[in-house]
């Protein structure tokens, strides 16, 4: 009984399951993840889930039920080891063989581990899993320090949470400011101001070498400087998970190689989400995204056209960060820019950069500024005013004609 | 379990049995109501989740916040209907409650 198998069962994956169901495919689809849970959503646990404020039931993408309603075969704690393009069939670690018409890769991205003396101690966690929110959140109730490897969002979102439910927080980062890989230094400097103002301790310019403990970790060397702490969490990105592609002979560079349609170098084997390399036609460029808009519209689409469809992947990327009580919604690239102006108050914690470039707009971040968020997504590309963006008293309806 | 009637922009209708706690966003997409996108999963982040209800449903509702105003504020097909339904958690007193796709999310 050949169908549509997936491999993955993230955010993707639950995409996938609906999507091909909407799109009126009434085969057999397998959906093969190697965590425990059904598809959930990841960015609440770096927020909402790692606070406590929302359980699993809030963080699944759709409820466990939906998969057996929709005749859907969902198989957890199931690795898949190999692809094997030839029978086009799939292999389990257990040893099954799941034959497939069309094969979806959704097997996402991983964090980068740190290989430092002391990098095995029991105390340093990563997140990425439910898993591993679960096991952090029992750590913090006893830990008194924390000290965050790593100044990106992922870093800065935990910060926040940890220091408001009381704990010394530390934020270690080896380049010259946080956010550096991800945003302007004006950005990276407002953020920065806000954590410090919260009682987050962050130290620049500070590479890992090391972490000291008896077992457990009780500190984090930097050099000359040592971190006491409780609990270490580690956050210096992401690698997409292309092994299984690589090994089937699929293209690959910085991702899986997919074209604009989301179909890889095997026309019956589509991916999507974290682990893809894609053309993106609106920035005329190649892009490997870390983002949970892109897994699920790359996914409509790769869906789409498994089923015979003949969809574009062409949206401008957009992403947003919870810290602290302050929304980030971001549109774009700001490294696209050439230009910037800000409307909004910094100090009043709501305003938006707008970046262009060529006199057009290219990216916005906008904190606690949803109108500004919304308006870039229509504008982008667009020519633009940089006076009329940056000035209030211009209605931002009026910049949209 | 209150139930909650979706209408397509193409006027096809959906009547679901909702849990309490549930917003109706979740209601849509656990139930495979097309023209509800959510993608960032209900943080009234992204605005794609957009419905219009009617002024006596609306009028039963908890006020949407500023930030859904103002995520609401430019979006096209915006009407004084327009609500984002990851906003609205469902209770007894919604049972009926009926809910129009637009077109288009964005």
């Amino acid at each position: 009984m050949s169908g549509i198998v997936v491999i993955g069962a993230g955010q993707a994956a639950g995409q996938a399951a609906a999507s091909l169901r909407q799109e009126g495919y009434e085969g057999p689809v397998t959906i093969l993840g190697d965590e425990a849970q059904a598809p959930y959503q990841r960015p609440p646990l770096s927020k909402a889930y790692l606070s406590g404020e929302i359980g699993m039931d809030r963080v699944l993408v759709r409820p466990e039920k939906f998969y057996h309603d929709k005749d859907i075969t969902l198989k957890t704690n199931t690795r898949v080891v190999s692809i094997d393009r030839g029978n086009k069939s799939v292999t389990t670690e257990a040893g099954d063989t799941i034959p497939y018409t069309k094969l979806l890769i959704a097997t996402g991205s991983r964090p980068r581990i740190l290989t430092i003396p002391g990098s095995d101690l029991s105390g340093i966690h990563y997140l990425r899993t439910i898993d591993d929110v679960d096991r952090i959140r029992v750590a913090m109730q006893t830990a008194s320090r924390l000290c965050i490897v790593g100044g990106g969002y992922i870093g800065l979102e935990v910060a926040a949470i940890s220091v408001t439910a009381g704990l010394k927080v530390t934020v270690v980062e080896a380049m010259d400011r946080i956010l550096q890989r991800v945003t302007t230094p004006e950005m990276s400097e407002y953020y920065h101001k806000l954590h410090t103002s919260r009682g987050v301790n962050i130290m620049v310019n500070t590479g890992v070498e090391g972490f000291d403990g008896d077992g457990s970790v009780s500190a984090v060397l930097c050099g000359d400087t040592r971190v006491e702490t409780d609990l270490v969490i580690v956050g210096i990105g992401i690698i997409p998970n292309v092994e299984l592609a690589e090994a089937a002979g699929l293209e690959c560079g910085n991702g899986i190689l997919v074209d604009d349609h989301g179909c890889t170098s095997d026309p019956d084997i589509y991916a999507a989400g974290d682990c893809t390399n894609h053309p993106n036609p609106v920035l005329d460029r190649r892009l490997r995204l870390e983002s949970v808009p892109n897994a699920m519209e790359q996914t409509r689409v790769a869906c789409s056209n498994m089923l015979g469809g003949d969809k574009v992947y062409a949206a401008v990327p957009w992403f947003w960060s919870d810290q602290y009580e302050l929304k980030l919604q971001m549109v774009g690239f700001s490294s696209d820019g050439d230009s910037s102006c800000v409307r909004g108050d910094k100090d009043a914690d709501q305003f938006a950069v707008f970046y262009l470039n060529s006199g057009r707009v290219v990216a916005v971040d906008a904190v606690n500024s949803p109108r500004e968020f919304m308006v870039c997504k229509q504008l982008y590309g667009k020519p633009a005013d940089p006076a009329a963006l940056a000035d209030p008293e211009v209605e931002l309806k009026s910049l949209l004609n | 379990m209150p139930t909650v009637k979706f209408i397509e922009f193409n006027g096809t209708e959906h009547t679901i049995d909702a849990n309490n706690g549930e917003s109706i966003m979740m209601v849509a997409t656990s139930n495979l109501v097309p023209g509800i996108d959510a993608d960032c999963g209900g943080e009234c982040s992204c605005a794609t989740c957009h419905v219009l209800i009617d002024a006596d449903w609306r009028a039963r509702l908890n006020p949407g916040s500023e930030t859904e105003e103002s995520m609401l504020d430019l979006n096209p097909d915006r009407t004084e209907d327009s609500r984002l339904s990851c906003q609205i958690v469902m209770s007894d007193d919604l049972d009926g409650i009926v809910v129009q796709l637009p077109e288009f999310q964005y």
